[in-house]
């Protein structure tokens, strides 16, 4: 509890010095998503989506597998084109709009194993052009209060899986985009590192609000770390529910994810998974 | 250690037992020859000695026909993998024709070479160059298109340039298939400079072991051959080290 609040604290303090671009400002961006629809040429994996997302909210996205979760996701980002409908975020439709609000975090941490940690971080700062030095000594001030001084310059094979995941995360928050899209962020992390993360997360989110769409297996860490939540069917997607989280982002995760409230919520979700899988 | 001893003492009893067969005589009688004719390892070992300044002469020459045939081939595969890497329309010309290019017989093609570039270095150099830039070429080529498309869209959201990609992704990501294709150029290097020597040359290992042929110099011939094995392994080396140099990662 005590380390929380100290984690909290420092994370604080650093919500000043992220390098921002103009784009990020302090307003944030909304996403808005209207009448969308995607297939792969005979494969459709988006039916008809409507959602709105207002700046720096957090958003959850959970399904099952195979449902167009990912897919969802890289159409906010800018990485693809919708094959009907529209996509909105920060006021850009077009995909290099969205591209340049978006910061996307695959999967996997995709730490590139040439790099150094502290290079792997800057690499938003360094497509840039900022030099080699400069992006460092910036996303050194970060390595510092993320827990991760003294591996400035480790190659990512020599840090454990929860330091490479903050890496990516830092990697991601440096870019200064106003908009994160996350991809199962912690689906590699054993249970207790995952919560150590979603927790860490939280608090750096508090810290330094964005506009957040985070896709999920997991419902328990959608409904910790969202302010809503949207429970999509399997593909093609559809939305089955959306639900207001009882407490986002709560300091103490562990006894958050056991209130009753949040239990009732979780059984809720649980519930809609179940009927969009049939 | 395992990786050393095993074939230096695979390779000591080859050489022991020719050393047997040739010295009793066997080996001789069995292919009906003269004795001369036939050369034992410590034979060999004497003329490696005693010809040595012959023999390093013509070994200068034919390793600056493989050094500047490499540095070519290095180049020209290169950049061949990277202009078929970046367009399709390159990839769909050359790609084809690369492999034609390698069902040419080099031995036939070598005389007109000599008949345009004359008796100097660019022949054989030229003939080290068409035997090698394809496995850097392919290896390179393929290397480069397994840069894991995650890492190329985590990149373009972090507002990379399609030559940032390239450089930061795909490039290191190609290295080690660079470096197995280096490799293999290196070990064909020596065949390609001893035909172009075959063909028109006035020095050179290649040329010497032509001469030693016809003389029944089989002692010399046999240390000619002994010399370009430890050129090509020494270049072998030197390629494996690089690689461990730039490819830290692994």
């Amino acid at each position: 509890m005590r380390q929380d609040t100290k984690m909290r604290a420092e994370t604080e303090e650093f919500a000043g010095s992220i390098a921002s671009p103009a784009s990020a400002g302090g307003d944030g961006a909304a996403v808005s998503i209207r009448d969308l629809g995607h297939s792969y040429g005979e494969l459709t994996t988006i039916e008809r989506l409507d959602l709105e997302l207002p700046a720096h909210g957090v958003l959850g996205l959970v399904g099952p597998s195979g449902c167009g979760k990912s897919t969802l996701l890289e159409l906010i980002a800018g990485l693809r084109e919708p094959s009907r409908g529209e996509v909105e975020v920060g006021g850009a439709t077009a995909a290099k709009g969205r591209l340049a609000q978006c910061a996307f975090m695959p999967q996997r941490d995709l730490l590139l194993p040439w790099l150094s940690a502290i290079d792997n971080a800057g690499l938003a700062l360094r497509n840039r052009g900022v030099r080699r030095g400069e992006a460092r000594r910036r996303a050194a001030q970060l390595f510092d209060r993320f827990g991760l001084a003294g591996f400035e310059r480790a190659r990512p094979a020599e840090l454990s899986g929860g330091m490479r995941q903050r890496v990516a995360f830092l990697r991601t928050l440096i870019s200064g985009k106003p908009v994160l899209a996350l991809d199962e962020p912690f689906a590699s992390l054993d249970a207790i590192t995952r919560g150590e993360m979603q927790q860490w997360l939280a608090s750096a989110l508090d810290a330094d609000p964005r506009t957040v769409v985070l896709v999920t297996h997991d419902i328990e860490e959608a409904l910790y770390l969202c302010d809503s939540v949207v429970v999509l069917s399997a593909r093609p997607a559809r939305t089955i529910i959306r639900l207001s989280a009882p407490a986002p982002r709560a300091a103490d995760r562990d006894e958050a994810v056991t209130d009753p409230a949040f239990v009732t919520v979780r059984e809720h979700a649980m519930q809609a998974l179940r009927q969009g899988t049939k | 250690m395992r990786r050393w001893i095993l074939p230096t003492l695979f390779l000591a009893i080859l050489i022991g037992a020719w050393q047997l067969a040739a010295s009793s005589g066997a080996l001789a009688d069995l292919l009906k020859l003269e004795s001369y004719a036939v050369a034992s390892p410590l034979e060999i070992a004497e003329s490696l000695w005693q010809s040595r300044s012959l023999l390093a002469e013509n070994a200068w020459v034919t390793l600056r026909e493989m050094l500047l045939g490499l540095g070519l081939s290095l180049v020209v595969g290169v950049l061949l993998a990277y202009a078929m890497h970046l367009s399709g329309v390159v990839r769909d010309t050359l790609n084809p024709l690369i492999v034609v290019s390698q069902t040419i017989p080099i031995l036939a093609i070598a005389p007109i070479l000599i008949i345009w570039l004359g008796f100097g270095i660019w022949p054989k150099a030229i003939v080290v160059l068409l035997i090698c830039f394809f496995p850097v070429a392919v290896s390179t080529f393929a290397g480069l298109g397994t840069a894991d498309p995650e890492a190329t869209k985590m990149m373009r959201s972090l507002d990379a340039s399609r030559l940032q990609i390239l450089w930061r992704v795909e490039t290191p990501t190609a290295l080690p298939y660079f470096f197995t294709g280096a490799r293999l150029a290196v070990v064909l290097a020596p065949i390609g400079a001893i035909f172009g020597e075959w063909v028109g040359s006035s020095s050179g290992l290649g040329h010497l072991i032509l001469q030693d042929n016809g003389q029944l110099e089989t002692a010399r011939l046999f240390a000619s051959v002994v010399i370009l094995s430890a050129m090509a392994l020494l270049l072998f080396a030197l390629t494996a080290l690089a690689q461990r140099r730039v490819v830290t990662w692994r």
